[in-house]
């Protein structure tokens, strides 16, 4: 039996809300079907599974918040009986640590005047029936004051926090047609949840890894022209960006450099077989995701121009799966549209490296000793210095720099990369 | 119907009076109940209404009585044996738990013991250790017995004739205290009264205080003086000692989400731990508070009356440990 667990979909998660299965006990599923959706602090994503057989039992009910690695539900394996035992048995769902590349472990919450009992941990006091009314309500009992027998929390204190907290939300919308018990429901409260996750995420970033900063002035002109014969010869919707042609630079130029793309987890870097491209994508209403794109390495360009846009759609619907959001191994980022000549980004843990593109833009540039007016554009590398030095990140840009100035080969770049792995 | 003022005794005698009329096979054994009239004068006027055939005055020795009266219920009668307290009825536990209680197992189902066996129980009169125990836990572990414990003037009128309806041991625990209590009921044909279940004596919505016998007056003016603080509390009546009446309990505890149990007995090994066992088993996840007990000190129920009273559970012990369960300090 096989214990199908709530995958970290992302650095900054370490808990996800249940909102709906797409599966139920019986079914049979097969690897990467979506078979839940999960809302994160940032969006609701479809959760694929990662094993073919058949859905055992589901041990969680939708609208639960749980941990990230809590068992959602048994699956057997191909073949594999149904154990009544084991589904009489089936344990509660428990806290354990994410098992995806995560990062070192979140700093304690004790307050300072606790921090002398922390020798000794003791489960703060919510009673059985608290636990369970905060569940309905959808409170965080850990935030509630208790004021019962040993100063537990009660079910009169999550009541009262429910109703203070209903009172002091502006505009809830609690007859939303996706009812979800705990999901914050509101475009204010999503919002403001997005910039928390964010914060979290960032300023871990800023105080984990030590960023170092690289960037290359790229000339775009061999690859606008190649680009724009390729779109003359192509129907609207076949045309490519010239986003996606940086893109597939970035897989390309990273053969040579594997220490540029990976995790950097539990103190040592793992280096990645595939290329999965984060792509970061701002929302309607504020905010930003970075899924991924995957196998960059071995899509054609046609295939990645599908992929984007179908990506941005889905993103900007809220619509996103699990996978994009857990695996992405380097960031690109592309902030042409807005203008700025560079960016230089925060890398978004545990990947080790960020790509930053500015907009393409007509300078003077010496050329063979010829000065002339050509399109350029300001590539920029954040890395982990941990994982990398200053050296591979100068040569991945300059490796950048020559294969966006032979589009040709990119068109035809599609490399075999070993069998996407397990990210479970 | 014309109502009268009974005490607990008096309603005893009256539920004898009417079994005694009812069925020529019921009589009344034990030590002291003829000729005396019953230690606790329950069985005062009988002797002299039904004759010593019926109402039987025994040898001073536990096992032999209550022996013989188990073989008496075999032999097709219907006997009522009066054991003077619970502290002398460790003599007959032999015929009480491996004759009694076994019988209809052990003989395929062929024999059973239709015996009924009061006896008093409890402490409170100053009548030191050997004489006032709460033994009736006991009993209440061992299959095969029905236990009764009636609290009210109205379960002791209303009890007897069930009990000796029943084909198995039925075995009724008088707390001594209660002879003297008073109520009004009405005159002649008498309900009978339920012995399958609790009874709720009072609804609340805060706590459920659970109790039987002896302590039922206690957790009333208890509830009462939780009251006047804000705290509704219910009280269950227990009644039924074995097999206990898990669906009122449960009710009320899911009702109430807290629960204290009150029981003259030790703590240790009580119908309290079972009580909340039980409680623990199918309601953790409706409690909004630990479970909670008044129970005695564990030692020998002292002499004296202030040191006696000290070792017993008492109204302001219950409302202290409601108060604790409240998170408020008594």
């Amino acid at each position: 039996m096989i214990e199908f667990r709530l995958p970290s979909l992302g650095a900054d998660m370490d808990e996800g809300t249940l909102l709906t299965w797409h599966v139920k006990a019986g079914d049979t599923v097969q690897r990467g079907q979506v078979v839940a959706v999960v809302d994160t602090s940032k969006a609701a994503v479809d959760v694929e599974i990662w094993h073919d057989g058949v859905v055992g039992q589901l041990l969680i009910e939708p609208g639960t918040k749980v941990p990230v690695g809590t068992a959602l539900a048994t699956i057997l394996a191909p073949g594999e009986a149904a154990d009544p035992m084991a589904t009489a048995t089936a344990p509660p769902p428990p806290i354990q640590k994410p098992t995806v590349p995560t990062s070192p472990s979140p700093t304690p919450k004790l307050a300072p005047e606790t921090a002398e009992k922390a020798i000794t941990p003791t489960r703060r006091p919510v009673t059985p029936a608290a636990r369970r009314r905060a569940q309905e309500l959808g409170i965080d009992s850990d935030s509630v004051k208790g004021t019962g027998a040993q100063s537990s929390v009660t079910v009169a204190d999550i009541e009262a926090a429910a109703s203070t907290q209903k009172s002091g939300m502006p505009a809830i919308a609690l007859a939303s047609s996706t009812p979800a018990p705990s999901a914050p429901t509101s475009p204010a409260d999503r919002a403001k949840e997005m910039r928390k996750a964010i914060a979290a995420a960032m300023g871990r970033s800023k105080r984990e890894i030590p960023h170092y900063y690289l960037s290359e002035t790229i000339p775009m002109a061999l690859a606008l022209d190649w680009l724009a014969k390729y779109n003359a010869s192509h129907t609207i919707a076949e045309r490519l960006l010239p986003a996606v042609l940086m893109l597939k630079a970035v897989a390309v130029a990273l053969k040579r450099t594997p220490q540029l793309h990976g995790f950097y987890v539990d103190g040592a870097f793992q280096p990645a077989t595939a290329i999965h491209a984060g792509v970061a994508i701002s929302l309607r209403g504020g905010g930003l995701v970075a899924p991924a794109i995957h196998d960059v390495g071995s899509k054609p360009l046609d295939q990645l121009m599908r992929d984007l846009t179908d990506l941005v759609k889905r993103a900007r619907a809220g619509s996103l799966r699990s996978s994009e959001m857990s695996d992405p191994t380097i960031t690109v980022t592309n902030l042409g549209d807005q203008g700025v000549e560079a960016v230089f980004g925060v890398i978004y843990p545990p990947q080790v490296a960020l790509v930053g593109f500015g907009s393409v833009q007509t300078r003077p540039w010496v050329q063979d000793g010829v000065l002339c007016a050509l399109p350029l554009v300001t590539a920029s590398l954040a890395a982990d210095h941990r994982a990398s030095d200053g050296h591979q990140g100068a040569l991945f840009l300059a490796e950048l720099r020559a294969v966006l100035q032979q589009p040709d080969t990119l068109a035809e770049a599609v490399h075999k990369t070993p069998p996407q792995g397990d990210p479970t | 119907m014309a109502a009268t003022t009974l005490t607990y005794r008096d309603a005893l005698r009256e539920a004898l009076r009417e079994a005694l009329i009812a069925d020529q096979r019921v009589l009344l054994m034990g030590e002291d109940v003829g000729s005396y009239g019953g230690t606790y004068a329950v069985s005062k006027g009988l002797l002299e209404e039904f004759g010593p055939n019926r109402i039987r005055d025994t040898p001073l020795s536990e096992l032999g009585f209550v022996g013989a009266g188990i073989g008496a219920a075999l032999g097709g009668l219907r006997p009522i044996v009066e054991v003077m307290t619970v502290n002398f009825s460790l003599l007959a536990l032999d015929p009480i738990v491996n004759t009694a209680a076994m019988l209809r197992h052990m003989s395929g189902g062929q024999f059973s013991v239709p015996v009924v066996i009061r006896m008093a129980t409890g402490a409170g009169r100053q009548l030191a250790a050997q004489h006032s125990n709460s033994f009736e836990g006991w009993y209440a572990h061992v299959p095969g017995l029905r236990v009764l414990a009636p609290a009210t003037v109205e379960d002791a009128r209303g009890m007897l004739g069930p009990a000796l309806a029943d084909p198995d041991p039925v075995l009724m625990f008088e707390h001594a205290q209660l002879y003297n209590l008073e109520a009004e009921l009405p005159k002649g044909g008498f309900p009978a009264v339920d012995i399958q279940s609790a009874s709720v004596r009072r609804t609340g919505t805060d706590v459920s205080l659970i109790t039987y016998g002896g302590c039922l007056a206690k957790v009333l003016m208890a509830a009462e003086e939780l009251e006047s603080q804000g705290i509704s509390a219910e009280v269950i009546d227990l009644r039924v000692l074995r097999p206990l009446d898990d669906a009122t309990i449960m009710t009320s505890v899911r009702k109430c989400r807290r629960a204290v149990v009150v029981d003259e007995a030790w703590r240790s090994g009580s119908l309290a731990a079972e009580v909340m066992a039980r409680i623990m088993e199918q309601a953790f996840f409706d409690l909004d508070a630990p479970l909670a007990r008044v129970c005695s000190e564990e030692v020998p129920i002292p002499y004296a009356k202030h040191l006696e009273e000290a070792a017993l559970p008492q109204t302001p012990k219950i409302v202290a440990a409601v108060l604790t369960l409240m998170g408020k300090s008594p």
